[in-house]
């Protein structure tokens, strides 16, 4: 008699309370992966960079002087630099995936089957795209190579030369990355209105006018997509280094991501405190961006309320 | 510099970009051309300098030699092993998490919300020393099971976004109707939201996939030894024993390539929506 009153009496309760209480049941299993895997080893990074590490022994604590010695590194100075110009030729996508989302964007037949060949490049992982590029610059008989060969007349091994070897792997990874841009500025182009530019044409505007006044504003969603994705693409960039020439000729083509990987996990032994250093630099250089980022996305949000 | 519908210009225009096109499209898409060609050449042909030319006769064989071989097969497998239950374990957080930020006010519902997004956004190297390690302790290093535990937990970020932006914008209507006939949170969830998230969840599904077909970083740190690695890493290793052996370079390219491309023309309509965030639609 008494168990069955409690029993409707939690029911009732659960049945008040449920509207407050659902949200944060649904959230647990998700909220402590994301914390377990990503949050907290965010700031476990920063934690072990104040550290002396090899991964098994003790960890020894030695305050700044990873970032100390970082500042001292001629390697970290080159994976900096080499950052800095990825980022650069990176942005390169979003105008080139504009163009070529603005070829494709009539009305023909088969253009469906055009565009989603457009984008095979970025269906496809990076590691076949660092694969199909070394096979395109080999040197002897690779494509490009020839044509370099014809036009120059001076035979270059692209990814051996310190000079060429980062711009090699950026080109090969624009491709798949002017692919993503593309189509985010086709889905976007379908949201057009046309009947605005048949008004702006009757107003005389065309050329670059048209483009910049009539047709970008329209596009901003999809441009500030691009430029998340594309800056986020060129700091991460690991793929294609390791593929294309494992950070070679001498180092010259290691980027930030790429010499943490190779401090914290060499063949030399490991350096878990000192990859982690690498690993805070690169995070704070994302933050600058990701601050931008969400400060948008915020506002955003306000508005949309 | 914004051209004019094709239907209203010239014929000559039209005619011209009709042929423009699959010329465009072949400049494009020649890197991959090179390496299907090179993938069903025999080796003669490499060795008799015929790099650009078509093939003297289809050897089907490269692909034949690459499974026979190597332990491709034994990768394939192996990505397939880590990239299914990712999809599952991470559809099944992120609908979850989504409904939760999608449908109710709380309090730090905004923050909740911003620690996934911004989490999505963070350079993930910087979890590599940590996560390694933690996977170590846990006994999963090496195994498929490590690789996808992280894997769901990093993705779920994206398609909580994803996923609650999906909600949100479903009409409010419903929920309210169904709670005034008494049905409970769990109910609205189960027969309400979840069969109106269909077409977020194949977005979702065929995207994830990808990306982590595609994974590679992961895959070497995370995975070391045949039996665990997926193809992207086994492919990095291949690639050093078949030194100048491009015609099975190609064809293990082209194997490697192929689930996810055929993934992306199965669901192409699914894919392209997952892309762009639903954001520009």
């Amino acid at each position: 008699m008494s168990s069955a009153s409690t029993e409707t009496h939690s029911r009732s309760w659960w049945r008040e309370n449920q509207q407050k209480l659902t949200p944060y049941i649904f959230l647990i299993p998700g909220v402590i992966f994301f914390l377990f895997y990503v949050i907290v080893p965010i700031f476990e990074s920063f934690w072990l960079s104040t550290y002396d590490w090899d991964g098994l022994g003790e960890k020894e604590f030695i305050g700044m002087a990873n970032y100390a010695e970082l500042f001292d590194d001629e390697a970290f100075y080159t994976s900096l630099k080499n950052n800095v110009i990825w980022l650069v030729l990176y942005l390169l996508a979003i105008p080139a995936g504009l163009g070529i989302a603005i070829f494709l964007n009539q009305k023909v037949r088969g253009i469906r089957a055009y565009k989603s060949l457009f984008f095979f490049p970025f269906v496809i992982s990076q590691v076949v795209v660092g694969l199909i590029f070394a096979w395109f610059y080999a040197p002897g008989f690779g494509l490009f190579y020839m044509i370099i060969e014809k036009i120059t007349g001076s035979e270059i091994a692209i990814l051996a030369d310190e000079r060429f070897a980062t711009y090699g792997i950026i080109f090969a990874g624009l491709w798949p990355q002017i692919a993503y841009c593309m189509i985010l500025y086709l889905t976007g182009l379908n949201a057009v209105d046309p009947e605005q530019i048949e008004a702006a044409r009757l107003d005389a505007a065309k050329g670059f006018k048209m483009l910049w006044y009539i047709i970008l504003p329209q596009l901003r969603p999809a441009t500030f997509l691009a430029m998340v994705v594309t800056v986020i693409g060129a700091l991460r960039s690991f793929d294609l280094v390791s593929i294309m020439t494992d950070g070679g000729p001498y180092g010259s083509t290691r980027v930030l991501s790429f010499y943490m990987y190779e401090q914290a996990l060499s063949e030399y032994g490991y350096r878990m405190g000192y990859g982690a250093s690498v690993a805070v630099i690169l995070f704070l250089i994302m933050m600058v961006f990701i601050t931008g980022f969400i400060w948008k996305m915020v506002g955003d949000e306000r508005k949309g309320f | 510099m914004f051209p004019r519908p094709i239907e209203h210009q010239s014929r000559a225009i039209q005619i011209s970009y009709q042929v423009m096109l699959p010329l465009a499209l072949i400049l494009w898409l020649l890197p991959l051309i090179g390496v299907a060609v090179t993938s069903v050449k025999p080796a003669s042909d490499l060795a008799a300098g015929n790099y650009f030319g078509l093939p003297s006769e289809l050897a089907l064989s490269n692909y034949a030699d690459v499974f026979t071989n190597s332990p491709i097969g034994q990768y394939i497998w192996n990505s397939f092993k880590v990239t299914i239950p990712t999809v599952i374990g991470t559809l099944v957080l992120s609908c979850l998490t989504g409904f939760a930020l999608g449908i109710y006010r709380f309090r730090g519902n905004i923050w909740v919300f911003f620690m996934f997004v911004a989490g999505n956004f963070v350079p993930f190297q910087i979890l590599m020393v940590p996560v390694r390690d933690m996977t170590v302790n846990l006994g999963l290093y090496n195994t498929t099971t490590g690789l996808v535990l992280f894997h769901v937990a990093f993705q779920t970020g994206f398609c909580t976004l994803f996923m609650r932006n999906f909600i949100r914008a479903l009409p409010r209507e419903l929920i309210e109707a169904a709670r005034v006939e008494g049905v409970s949170e769990f109910q609205i969830f189960w027969y309400v939201v979840l069969p109106l998230m269909k077409p977020a969840i194949a977005a979702l599904a065929v995207l994830i996939f990808t990306f982590i077909w595609n994974d590679y970083f992961w895959a070497t740190v995370l995975t070391t030894s045949k039996e665990t690695q997926p193809v992207t890493a086994g492919l990095y290793s291949l690639n050093g024993q078949w030194i100048a052996q491009w015609q099975l370079v190609s064809a293990g390219a082209i194997i490697a390539a192929l689930p996810p491309v055929a993934m992306f023309f199965l669901m192409q309509k699914h894919f392209i929506a997952g892309l762009t965030l639903g954001a520009v639609k």
